[in-house]
């Protein structure tokens, strides 16, 4: 049973609700903001706000702008790169959706960092001793069957927790009701091979602020199709390196001889010959 | 030696020359060592210019990623002295063991310098995920610098006369230098791979299922040429005569490794039908097309020609643009690639140079101290011996 959130940026009206309920839940500490041009605040996620409501100001017609709320937050990818890259497995995808992280685990490499398509992860860095920090989908909570915080606090009904296949339901069952309204395009139900977080919107997508032209395949194949072929590609290498060492040194033999006899010396030593001591004194004595 | 009331400093002379370097280099350490306390007691923010957009820079593009190509001249030598049995190559084996060694070496103490954890680093040894590219290469590194440690190890048992282990060692000379091909295979290659999970933040110039073949071929190349370079330099700084014969040879294999190198990046952009993503020109294109004529291209013409590879300045220059060029290969995909993909801007700061400059000090001082005391030049050499 895998869970997600089904956010409907038609019906959010940039109340910060979420934003504020997820720093209290997972006690994460405020932090210093100042009045600037975008009014996302604070300007983007850090390891301590994983929930951000975005203000975007799009286009929605030739001549009017209007605000656009999107929440941004850990998508909980179905397939996460994030995951497939760790080499202590410190981040894990768990069959109820969530992508969590073991602290515990983590050796600070900041892989996940790089290879997330939707630059989630954070670093504490001005810890001595730092980890990496995102959104839980508050697996704790999940775990003792409450939704995340950010849905229970959302008053307008733009985040609606559930199992993702319902979500996606009930997704379209929105679309189909207004086509009018919204765009026809379930943003995370195929994206990197899909999300457990899906978003409905009525403008267009470039105005959201999320990476356009996102592969619809999951990234971790990409590495799968080579990681998988690492043993074949091992064994291969040694093998070569084994016929070679022996080839060689036949070769290597024979052309002694050769030179030998070319010279007039008689070949007093029988073709199974020094260089089969190879890289030993003997070896070298012999061919000296 | 101080009959003679001349002054050393571990077996080397204090002439005003090695005098001044040692000063630099002693300076430059205690900068290094300042730069560690700031890391090591307050953190990556406070020495570092790393953010959330830049989670990558200098140690990781430089110290790690091109540490470990410029250390492949180690595996590439002892391969075609001991696995093909070019034995006339044997002159430049144990420098280049030692060089990939201490390479190795540094990239694991730029690693924990790079690591937000790193009293953690041997969790790979107990978490696995199979899945994960870097965690091969971790597995690789770590084994792979044991055996450079084993084939590294007759020199010094050489100096102290410890017969019984060296024969030892010996008898096992040929399954562990496979070993440390095959080690060096995967790794080197997996570096590449790293870069797979990017598809849609690397440009389609950089982004290519090849980028582990592409790895693999670039360290062959640049470990040759890292091979030459150091032989001109220590040749140069000790008074010896290079092995200019042998480094023409080494030249010429070079030259073919980076018409590989140029034949599969042309054909592989080629027939991904990605010419086109090369305009409009833009930061990353420009680096692209700079690193392809001016270090693959450009060293390849010089080295096909003899009269700069015999000549001393011309080997060290175009040898040392295919260094540059690796170099600048990863740092253009493990930073500047994914800076500018996250949106972010990142310069080094003055700390993380001081690192840098720290561990490849320590390197050249470790070089020189093993060159003095230990058989790694005249080890092999006794008279009579082809």
């Amino acid at each position: 049973m895998s869970y997600g959130l089904l956010i409907d940026t038609t019906r959010c009206v940039g109340c910060r609700g979420c934003q504020v309920a997820c720093k209290q839940w997972n006690g994460l500490p405020g932090e210093a903001t100042h009045f600037q041009a975008a009014r996302t605040n604070p300007p983007d996620l850090t390891a301590n706000t994983w929930s951000l409501v975005s203000f975007r100001e799009v286009a929605v017609s030739d001549s009017r702008v209007a605000w656009r709320f999107v929440k941004r937050q850990c998508m909980h990818c179905e397939e996460p790169a994030c995951a497939s890259v760790c080499p202590v497995a410190a981040l894990r995808k768990t069959a109820e959706g969530p992508v969590i992280y073991d602290s515990k685990r983590c050796i600070g490499c900041r892989y996940c960092m790089t290879a997330c398509p939707f630059g989630i992860p954070k670093y504490q860095w001005d810890s001595a001793t730092p980890l990496i920090a995102k959104c839980t989908m508050c697996a704790d909570r999940l775990a003792a069957g409450e939704q995340p915080a950010c849905a229970k606090a959302c008053i307008t009904g733009a985040l609606k927790f559930g199992e993702r296949d319902a979500l996606l339901a009930e997704g379209r069952k929105r679309i189909i009701a207004r086509p009018d309204r919204y765009v026809d395009h379930i943003f995370g139900e195929h994206e990197v091979g899909g999300t457990a977080m899906l978003y409905l919107y009525d403008v267009a997508f470039a105005g959201l602020g999320f990476p356009v032209d996102l592969p619809l395949y999951p990234l971790p194949q990409q590495t799968w199709m080579v990681m998988s072929k690492v043993p074949v590609i091992a064994g291969s290498m040694a093998a070569i390196m084994s016929l070679a060492y022996f080839f060689t040194r036949r070769q290597r033999g024979l052309d002694a001889e050769k030179a030998r006899r070319a010279s007039g010396q008689a070949a007093v030593v029988a073709p199974a010959d020094p260089a089969l001591q190879a890289d030993g004194p003997a070896d070298k004595e012999a061919s000296a | 030696m101080n009959t003679t009331s001349r002054r050393t400093l571990l077996g080397f002379e204090l002439t005003p020359r090695t005098t001044a370097a040692i000063l630099i280099a002693a300076a430059i350490l205690v900068l290094g060592l300042y730069a560690s306390i700031v890391r090591f007691f307050v953190g990556l923010g406070a020495s570092t210019n790393l953010t959330d957009q830049a989670p990558w820079g200098l140690w990781i593009g430089f110290d790690v990623m091109s540490g470990v190509a410029l250390a492949a001249g180690g595996f590439v030598i002892a391969g075609t002295v001991h696995i093909f049995h070019l034995k006339r190559y044997e002159p430049l084996l144990r420098p280049a063991i030692l060089t990939a060694f201490l390479g190795y070496l540094l990239v694991i103490v730029g690693l924990l310098f790079d690591l937000g954890q790193p009293w953690r680093i041997w969790h790979a040894l107990i978490y696995w995920n199979i899945h994960s590219v870097l965690f091969e290469v971790a597995w690789c590194v770590m084994l792979y610098s044991m055996v450079l440690a084993l084939e590294f190890a007759p020199v010094v048992f050489e100096r102290l006369r410890f017969e019984r282990p060296r024969r030892i060692l010996r008898t096992v000379t040929i399954p562990l230098i496979i070993l440390g091909i095959t080690l060096s295979t995967m790794h080197q290659s997996s570096l590449g791979s790293m870069f797979l999970i990017f598809p849609e933040k690397l440009g389609a110039l950089w982004y290519t299922p090849i980028l582990p073949l592409l790895f693999f071929v670039s360290a062959v190349m640049v470990g040759l040429a890292m091979v030459t370079v150091e032989s001109l330099l220590s040749a140069r700084l000790m008074g010896r005569e290079a092995h200019m014969d042998l480094l023409d040879s080494v030249a010429r294999a070079t030259a073919v490794a980076l018409v590989l190198y140029f034949v599969l990046k042309l054909a592989d952009v080629t027939l991904r039908g990605a010419w086109s993503t090369l305009l409009p020109l833009r930061g990353d294109r420009v680096a692209w097309l700079a690193e392809l004529s001016l270090t693959v291209v450009l060293p390849a013409l010089l080295l096909a020609s003899r009269r700069v590879r015999a000549s001393w300045s011309g080997l060290l220059l175009s040898q040392g643009l295919v260094v540059l060029g690796v170099v600048a290969n990863r740092m253009n995909l493990a930073v500047l690639g994914l800076v500018s993909a996250a949106g972010g801007s990142y310069f080094p700061g003055w700390m993380e140079f001081a690192v840098t400059l720290a561990l490849l000090t320590a390197g050249v001082v470790g070089f020189a101290l093993a060159a003095k005391h230990l058989p790694v030049f005249e080890g092999h050499e006794e008279p009579g011996l082809t």
